[in-house]
């Protein structure tokens, strides 16, 4: 008997509703750049042009502080919680209301399978909208002091990876203190924040609450570094980060960073196999911080796991995003493919040895298979270098001393992952783990309720999460 | 009545008339249905992520608010449902916070990753404020089924037909059966047969004072179950604080070991 | 796991040998395999590929009934729905077997003589399994005299509860000899197992002792078949392929109802075994309402007026 098949079950692009042509979002207009300049949002699967983007610059950022300023002095600012918290549930329900759409949209723009857009990252911007909608007349009981008062006017730096889903972490804990927000999407992927403006519109956000000016590393900085702006909050890879502190050092600004990076997965010999090198395959084709993860796995069992890994991989779909049968999308630029390629070149150089399973690789787009590096060396470039592909490097281990100390050799660390049959070995590691947030025997998952950040921060006066936003 | 997510009439039939209408007047049997109502539908309330139980209040609180027609019918202005809606909002909108707000981690000697959070008690039996309206019933019966209880509530005997019309909008909501029920009838004799019922686990007072509240504290105290006293005079419109939910929680701790 | 085939008999020969086996087994996280079988049964099938799965569903069920007031004439009707599914069209496969109580095997296999349809049948007592041995063993023989092809045998839960796991496998043994040539199933009854290490150790113990089949539940306790109670058992079946050298099948069964699920049971093989395992050799599906939605679903996506693909 023949076997199972499964053609494409494909979303139209049409129901993402896309415009050939988008402004800034200034004040609660779409408004042209003062520049009149614009860039290409180009889709990651076809690499043709989606929209022509405009490109805000020094005077576009002024006229964004300045309205969201006002925003914060005139209305927002002075507006009670119960109030504020009725515009960010109203967010929530038209992010619900709207969630095909948004899911189609966040798949054209970064190549992220529309299976995990609509399952995860759609509701759960919802969802993060809608549990910070409930602290806004609560914050009195959010361990922030008696009467937490905002900052006043934040600056929003978001990445390429997620950007729906990095929106709604830092709009909607800005929006619930009582501070106004300048967004500054990541330029190649500032499709998520400017279909938030039309929601903040469909919902009559009170003008210049949410500003969104676009652009490239120039409008990052404008903003990171305006005078007019109390707080800045980033999102996005270290050297980013690193850029903006360096923009706060010496100013009265509050920075919070959630840096990104590669999350180190710790697999012990009496891991439970099938949920481990599930969460393993996953985090290698959807990382969750748009950076490949680490296995490390102990020595005794590093044969079983390859094995297991393989299998796994052999399996996955690699094609358009707006399939829901794909298991794995395009790398999210050229120029990053570019690197990916470099790196995993070099690894081979350095006595890796590379596998991936036969993929059929469309010929247009920015594709790489998903690819196992095995026999990797801490000392390999591969390890220190972000890896912005489906990359996975294979380290082994052979106590959890060792386990550990390879684990930090990344410096700064967004999150890690542990995985044994022993509770009480998992919560030790767990707690020796330079990481914001440890996944015990658990997929990477994220939740509004939880908080996420780096671990090692770097910069003066950084926050914590929401802190960034109030002026305590 | 609404118990078990279905209106009935009491099991005996009985009735009384009060502001023009004839309601059910609930009596043993009443109570013990809708006591194994709230009991059968704890472990699914209770253990349904908090997100989920604030996202289902909250639309609960939406479909409140389209009803001014109906709830202005039974005495219900729009001010005081504008109110009402609030507070349920309001309510809704802690779900998933007060285990953020009230569990802790100790940092215990040996090294122990040892944690305490928030538990809901179970199933709680309350009497709606009399004199306070829906404001008031909205007040008793939220912050006891946001963290995780089941409830049995009397409506007030006096005006109970808000407490129907809320039960109306529950009965077309997400909301499982047997969460809410609620029973009319006259206070005192309804009122000790919930307090001295075995499977209610926590009295809420609000709504019950003077001799009658001590003599439910009595029973209650028979049977170790969790009594949350009158706060006194209440202003309904004021911010209530968090006491009426952290009066029917217990706290949880457990301890793992950490070590290699 | 890799122990050779010899080495791996051994461990049957006593209780400790066997209890260290069984506990041996990896762990599984109950979370992250419920998740794992979500997103493995989760692929879509659509268009043609959906009428050719529905066809291959269909040919892989185990039409059942199982019920106190099964009459002959009632197992008859069962037959001809077996036989022909779909009464207005030719084209519908035959289901794989039926499976029906011991008294009514002789009537089943009466009428399906010659069908290509197989005749299981429950036997041990089933659904509780709380007989003296004696008792199941008879009523096994009785069964293949009167013409099973296959046995749906339920394991001691008691016994295996209690930790006898060596009288646990004996009695699997032993009901393997009773059958002679016809193919045993071992029902686990996962639902009273608990645990899913609990299920992987009994479905290591059933594949030891020989089973052809392992078989999820006996759809009297609910609940019955589940995605990450057969992952379970797929997974184990995969491995013993490589360990034991032999190919056992899985069957899942109990609260089975519609197409959409029966599909994403199919998918959920194929992903675990591949195309091979979907055969009436290696799979099946235990139901009786089941084949209803099949037939339905079958007739509107051959008509084109499945407007929406079947899928989760």
């Amino acid at each position: 008997m023949a076997g199972l098949a499964y053609p494409p079950d494909r979303a139209s692009p049409r129901i993402a509703d896309l415009r050939s042509s988008y402004g800034l979002f200034i004040d609660g207009d779409v408004v042209e750049p003062a520049s009149g300049r614009s860039l290409a949002c180009v889709n990651p699967a076809t690499g043709q042009t989606l929209a022509e983007v405009a490109e805000a610059d020094q005077r576009d950022v002024d006229a964004a502080v300045a309205a969201a300023r006002r925003a914060q002095d005139r209305v927002w600012g002075r507006m009670p919680g119960r109030e504020r918290a009725r515009y960010v549930y109203r967010i929530a329900g038209i992010v619900e209301e709207r969630a095909r759409e948004l899911a189609v949209l966040e798949a054209l723009d970064t190549g992220t399978p529309v299976r995990r857009t609509r399952e995860v990252d759609v509701p759960e911007a919802a969802a993060t909208f809608f549990s910070y909608a409930g602290w806004a007349d609560k914050l009195a009981y959010a361990g922030l002091g008696p009467d937490p008062r905002p900052a006043g006017v934040a600056g929003l730096i978001l990445p390429w990876y997620r950007p729906l889903l990095s929106l709604a972490r830092q709009v909607a804990p800005a929006l619930a203190c009582g501070t106004t927000v300048v967004v500054k999407p990541a330029g190649t992927a500032p499709l998520a924040a400017l279909r938030f403006a039309e929601i903040c519109r469909q919902v009559d956000l009170p003008p210049g609450v949410v500003n969104v000016v676009c652009g490239g590393e120039a409008t990052g900085a404008a903003v990171a570094g305006h005078p007019g702006v109390d707080a800045v909050s980033v999102t996005g890879p270290a050297e980013v980060g690193r850029r903006v502190a360096a923009a706060v050092a010496g100013t009265r600004t509050r920075l919070s960073l959630e840096p990104g990076g590669p999350v180190p997965l710790l697999l012990f010999d009496d891991a439970p196999l099938g949920e481990a090198v599930e969460a393993v395959v996953d985090a290698t084709v959807q990382p969750p911080f748009g950076v490949a993860p680490h296995l490390l796995v102990q020595e005794s069992v590093h044969d079983e796991v390859l094995a297991a890994l393989t299998r796994r991989m052999t399996g996955l779909r690699v094609g358009d995003p707006l399939d829901a049968n794909t298991d794995l999308g395009p790398v999210s630029t050229a120029a990053r493919l570019r690197h990916v390629r470099d790196l995993v070149t070099g690894a081979e150089a350095d006595g890796a040895r590379r596998w991936s399973p036969p993929s059929d690789l469309p010929d247009r787009g920015y594709w790489f298979p998903p690819t196992v590096l095995a026999g990797v060396a801490p000392a390999h470039r591969v390890c220190h270098v972000p890896v912005p592909g489906p990359v996975l490097p294979v380290l082994t281990f052979r106590t959890p001393d060792e386990a550990v100390a390879m684990a930090g050799g990344g410096g700064y660390g967004p999150a890690a992952g542990v995985w044994s049959g022993d509770g009480s070995r998992a919560l030790a590691v767990a707690d020796r783990l330079r990481a914001g947030t440890v996944w015990a025997n658990t997929s990477h998952r994220s939740d509004p309720a939880a908080p996420a950040g780096g671990y090692t921060g770097y910069g003066p006066g950084q926050r914590h999460g929401w802190e960034a936003y109030l002026a305590v | 009545m609404f118990v078990g997510g279905r209106f009935t009439a009491a099991r005996s039939g009985r009735t009384y008339r009060v502001g023009g209408a004839t309601v059910p007047l609930a009596a043993g049997e009443d109570v013990d249905d809708a006591v194994a109502a709230a009991r059968a539908a704890f472990a699914g309330w209770s253990g349904a992520a908090a997100y989920h139980r604030g996202r289902t209040l909250y639309r609960v609180a939406e479909a409140l608010e389209a009803r001014v027609a109906v709830f202005s019918a039974v005495g219900v202005g729009a001010d005081e449902l504008c109110l009402a809606v609030d507070r349920w909002v309001w309510y809704a909108g802690w779900a998933d916070k007060v285990a953020q707000a009230y569990g802790r981690t100790h940092p215990v000697a040996g090294g122990d990753l040892t944690v305490s959070a928030p538990a809901p008690v179970g199933v709680v039996g309350a009497a709606a404020p009399a004199d306070a309206g829906l404001l008031g019933l909205v007040g008793v019966v939220a912050p006891a089924v946001v963290v995780g209880n089941t409830v049995v509530v009397l409506a007030a005997e006096a005006d109970p037909l808000p407490a129907l019309a809320l039960a109306e909008v529950l009965a077309t909501s997400d909301v499982p059966g047997g969460v809410v029920n609620i029973l009319t009838g006259r206070l005192e004799p309804t009122a000790t047969l919930l307090g001295s019922h075995t499977g209610v686990d926590a009295l809420d007072l609000t709504g019950v004072d003077g001799p009658l509240a001590a003599r439910l504290e009595h029973l209650a105290a028979a049977r170790a179950a969790v009594v949350r006293r009158a706060p006194g005079p209440v202003d309904w419109r004021a911010d209530p604080g968090t006491t009426a939910m952290t009066d029917l929680l217990r706290t949880r701790t457990v301890w793992h070991p950490r070590g290699t | 796991m890799t122990a050779t085939v010899p080495g791996l008999v051994e461990v049957a020969r006593s209780d400790p040998a066997l209890r260290t086996f069984l506990r041996g087994l990896g762990g599984i996280e109950p979370v992250g395999l419920a998740d794992r079988a979500r997103r493995l049964a989760g692929r879509s099938v659509t268009g043609d590929a959906e009428a050719r799965a529905l066809d291959l569903a269909i040919g892989l069920v185990d039409l059942t009934t199982l019920e106190g007031d099964d009459t002959p004439g009632a197992v008859r009707d069962l037959c001809a729905r077996a036989r022909r599914p779909d009464p207005t069209d030719p084209t519908c496969p035959a289901v794989a077997a039926v499976c029906v109580y011991p008294a009514l095997v002789a009537t089943a296999a009466a009428e399906l003589a010659g069908s290509g349809v197989r005749v299981a049948s429950v036997a041990t007592a089933f659904p509780s399994g709380q007989a003296p041995l004696e008792v199941r063993l008879a009523e096994v023989a009785a069964a293949v005299a009167d013409g099973a092809d296959e046995i749906d045998m339920v394991i001691n839960r008691g016994a295996f509860l209690s930790g006898r796991y060596r009288q646990v496998y004996e009695e699997i043994v032993a009901v393997r000899q009773a059958c002679g040539g016809a193919r045993l199933k071992v029902i686990l009854e996962a639902a009273e197992l608990a645990t899913y290490d609990n299920v992987r150790r009994a479905a290591w113990l059933a594949m030891l002792a020989g089973a052809d089949f392992l078989k999820t539940s006996t759809g009297k306790v609910r609940p019955g078949a589940t995605f990450p109670v057969t992952l379970v058992l797929l997974e184990a079946v995969r491995e013993a392929a490589a360990t034991l050298g032999r190919e056992v099948g899985v069957k899942a069964a109990g609260g089975i109802r519609s197409a959409r699920d029966a599909l994403r049971y199919l998918v959920l093989v194929d992903a675990v075994l591949g195309a091979d395992w979907l055969h009436p050799d290696r799979f099946r599906l235990g139901a009786s309402a089941l084949l209803t939605d099949l037939v339905a679903r079958r007739t509107r996506v051959a008509g084109g007026r499945a407007d929406e693909p079947e899928r989760s």
